[in-house]
């Protein structure tokens, strides 16, 4: 392909995205449904941008999946999928045995034979994972019943499709009606598969033991590594390479690539680089699933939809009905809550990208006549179109009606796992506070971009992440939504203003706390109207200056009691200070005379001060003084001029 | 006589959270138009009481209530703190302290003991109104009149039905005072102002 070719193509492509998708999702479409009928417009029988090449684009965006099951797996931590398993073998694997069997029946009714319709059943149990998981994470979802059923019987899919290649060009075998060449035939045709079949296995257990071990033991110390370099794109390059490199791998041990990124997700959910290799691969997942939808929209093949309507269309439907009765059936006897199970049912009832792999591969191996795999691959992709509808309808349709009963389960749906404390910044300064909200059993979330606090504060239970508090990504994956207050403590007075400013743009429920780098800053931060300030060395000075005081001879709660005095008129002087920096900010243009203006500026209100009140508190001078005058008087009746003339000598 | 008196509760209580009586009773008139509630935990939590603030408060009232739970035959620290540092000679006593002349002050207190333990051979040996001594005596050097004190009795045994019952009899005799319902003789005549709500009702 020419370089000019590409860029050209990438126009299209992109030019496709941009237009379409803020379309979609502003008519409440959502994105996946948005790249799609983008696809649809400049395919082959729209507007022509592009042709054939749309498949091999699809092969190449299917790692999107690949990376999305990456991500899926950071954020499913080993003891989950430990408590998942039920579902996803139950649940999984009911489904597609029921499913399966159902089509079958139904293909072979029509005339299939046997072994073709476990293939068209096997093909047509599969849901898409790039489209459920995608949409459902968009609207939130992914927490509830539904949305973790979704995903139990996705991953099971995911794992079937490897036992289901193996299997169908044996069958074929069987049934006699190999005509292709097996070698030729097999997607997932790798070297490894060459060798004997104990050496495969041994050679899969340990690459995937390597995941594991490599993952839990070693990524620590590399990422690490990596990020004391403070290079964003190292990072950024090294994620990627994790990624696909796991993804090669996984391939040539004839593993699906999906599910070795996945497990290398899950091993690395427990990581304090979790976020951070989230917020890298998600920008690259999202363009890769985009460009994948695309490419499925303009797979669809019009001229088969065209000559033979009655018949896409009916196994269109006959599909969907069959998926979502299963999956309603399903859902019922596993006991998900009204209204759960019905979203659970739209959301599955599609076929998914795996079908494209299986269905090409059976045809491959002869196992289906090639009117057929062409009839089931616009279903497929018409399937995939359907989805995002079928979402709407139930959700503008459908869920209304159990709006009432959703209400009431909510709460113990969506386990809270935020803390309702952020801390951006876990340097000197903000140390002390989560130290201190600690102590007083509150919880933070803390985080920080200096690498080699995080593993050692991990160690004290403090829930870290890696990165720069600046990026709305990492605070919206830390929990920013659902938290009550951020502290801002980095010690850059320009980063603690963007934080600032991003978080009240972004998250204007969350109350802000923000450590103030001298008294100009202080003014800058109250002009933000946040909640709370605190100059960083201020109270730390006072402090000081109080055991002087004691070295100098005051008594200890003299001095204590002098500081708090000081503090209480150097607030109200920060007052008249602010309002004259505000009333005439020009002054402090001058950067090098703005520090000892700013000093004299202070001293000068500091001696118009009068002492606070308090300070002359247990001071009974006045009173000394008039008992000994009432004396004095009592005394001058009665002695006269003696006393008179004592006070002379005095 | 239609003028209303102003009333400031100067509150104390330094764990306020696990109050349950105090908080019904501030809670019955904190709305209350004319009574000013001045919670000094909550105002001076490190104890550095704003003396020019408190004696202009006290300015714009008639009438004040130390109200506070009784803590060891007395009040919490910081009432004692307040009253260390706001009634200051030349303010609130001496040649020249006159401010407080003829206001009125009382105790509002909260004890877990019931009335009887507070008598002589009882388990306290005296009465509240002799633990209350220091505390008259101070609103006499200041030359206030020391009004008799509203106590709630009893309070570790207290049922929710009771406590409601206190804190609205609280509410009911600072209504009162505001509004100068009892004369001066029907006021003196209780050892307890609780008492003068069997006065209405008789």
């Amino acid at each position: 392909m020419h370089s000019q070719d590409f860029f050209f193509q990438a126009i299209i492509f992109l030019t496709a995205a941009v237009v379409s998708v803020p379309i979609a999702k502003r008519l409440g479409l959502g994105s996946a449904l948005g790249y799609l009928m983008a696809g649809v417009l400049i395919g082959p029988y729209f507007l022509k941008l592009v042709g054939e090449e749309g498949t091999d684009i699809m092969h190449f965006a299917e790692f999107g999946v690949v990376m999305m099951l990456f991500i899926i797996g950071l954020e499913v931590r080993p003891s989950l999928l430990w408590n998942m398993r039920r579902s996803i073998f139950g649940l999984g694997g009911l489904q597609m045995l029921i499913t399966t069997v159902i089509i079958g029946g139904i293909s072979m009714f029509f005339g299939m034979n046997l072994l073709q319709g476990i293939a068209i059943g096997l093909i047509f149990s599969m849901s898409s994972t790039a489209i459920v998981l995608q949409t459902l994470a968009e609207k939130g979802l992914m927490k509830t019943q539904a949305g973790q059923g979704s995903f139990s019987v996705l991953l099971f899919q995911d794992i079937a499709v490897i036992p289901i290649l193996a299997i169908l060009p044996l069958m074929a075998n069987q049934v006699g009606a190999r005509s292709v060449d097996l070698h030729e035939a097999v997607i997932n045709e790798t070297t490894v598969s060459a060798l004997p079949g104990w050496q495969q296995v041994l050679l899969i257990v340990g690459l995937v033991a390597l995941i594991i071990i490599g993952g839990h033991f070693l990524a620590r110390f590399i990422f690490r590594f990596i990020a004391q370099t403070g290079l964003r794109e190292i990072f950024t390059a090294s994620a990627l390479l994790l990624v696909i490199g796991i993804a090669v791998a996984m391939d040539r041990v004839g593993l699906s690539p999906a599910l070795g990124t996945f497990l290398a997700g899950v091993v690395l959910a427990d990581n304090e680089y979790r976020h951070e290799l989230e917020t890298t691969i998600e920008p690259f997942k999202g363009l890769l699933l985009g460009l994948f939808f695309i490419a499925v929209g303009s797979s669809i093949n019009f001229e088969i939809l065209t000559t033979q309507p009655g018949t896409v269309l009916g196994i269109l439907g006959i599909l969907i009905l069959v998926k979502f009765v299963v999956l309603l059936f399903l859902g019922r006897f596993f006991k998900m809550r009204t209204g759960q199970e019905i979203l659970f049912s739209f959301a599955l009832a599609q076929t998914g990208e795996f079908a494209f792999v299986l269905i090409s591969f059976s045809s491959q191996n002869a196992i289906l006549p090639e009117h057929v795999s062409g009839i089931m691959l616009i279903v497929v992709a018409l399937s995939m179109l359907v989805t995002p509808l079928l979402l709407i309808i139930n959700d503008r349709l459908v869920q209304p009606l159990f709006i009432r009963a959703q209400k009431e389960q909510e709460p113990d749906e969506m386990e809270e796992q935020d803390n309702p404390v952020l801390i951006a910044g876990f340097g000197r300064f903000g140390v002390v506070i989560g130290r201190f909200l600690m102590a007083n059993g509150i919880s933070a979330t803390v985080l920080d971009s200096n690498p080699s606090n995080i593993s050692f504060l991990r160690k004290f239970g403090f829930k870290v992440y890696y990165g720069d508090a600046n990026r709305t990504d990492l605070l919206e994956a830390a929990g920013a939504a659902n938290a009550r207050l951020i502290i801002v403590a980095v010690d850059d007075r320009e980063q603690i203003n963007h934080i600032v400013e991003q978080v009240q743009r972004k998250y204007p429920h969350l109350k802000i706390f923000a450590r103030a780098i001298d008294v100009r800053h202080s003014f800058e931060l109250n002009e933000m109207n946040i909640a709370g300030y605190r100059r960083e060395t201020y109270d730390s000075s006072v402090d000081l200056a109080v055991r002087v005081l004691g070295e100098l001879g005051f008594n200890r709660y003299q001095a204590s009691r002098a500081a708090r005095s000081f503090r209480y008129h150097d607030e109200i002087m920060m007052k008249e200070l602010h309002d004259l920096w505000h009333n005439d900010k020009r002054k402090y243009i001058n950067e090098v005379r703005r520090y000892s203006q700013q000093l004299e500026n202070i001293l000068v209100s500091e001696k118009d001060h009068v002492l606070h009140e308090s300070d002359n508190a247990w001071d009974i001078e006045s009173r000394r003084e008039e008992i000994r005058e009432m004396y004095e008087l009592l005394a001058g009746k009665s002695e006269g001029e003696e006393d008179k003339e004592k006070n002379k000598d005095r | 006589m239609n003028v209303r008196n102003k009333i400031l509760i100067l509150f104390a209580h330094p764990v306020l959270h696990k109050s349950k009586v105090n908080r019904q009773m501030i809670s019955a008139i904190q709305d209350v138009e004319d009574i000013t509630y001045h919670n000094l935990y909550e105002e001076y939590p490190d104890f550095h009481i704003d003396v020019k603030r408190e004696q202009d408060l006290l300015m714009e009232h008639d009438i004040y209530i130390w109200q506070h739970p009784f803590y060891w035959y007395s009040s919490p620290s910081i009432v004692k703190e307040w009253i260390d540092l706001v009634l200051k000679h030349g303010f609130a006593y001496g040649r020249t302290g006159t401010a407080l002349k003829d206001k009125k002050i009382l105790s509002a207190i909260t004890a877990g003991g019931r009335r009887e333990v507070y008598e002589e051979g009882n388990m306290n040996n005296y009465t509240i109104q002799q633990f209350l001594a220091p505390f008259r005596q101070t609103a006499k050097l200041c030359n206030m009149v020391y009004l008799p004190p509203f106590v709630v009795h009893g309070t570790h045994l207290l049922a929710q039905d009771d406590i409601h019952t206190a804190a609205q009899d609280y509410k009911k005799i600072l209504i009162s005072l505001r509004d100068q319902i009892f004369s001066d003789e029907e006021i003196w005549s209780c050892n307890y102002l609780n008492d003068l709500l069997e006065l209405t009702q008789k």
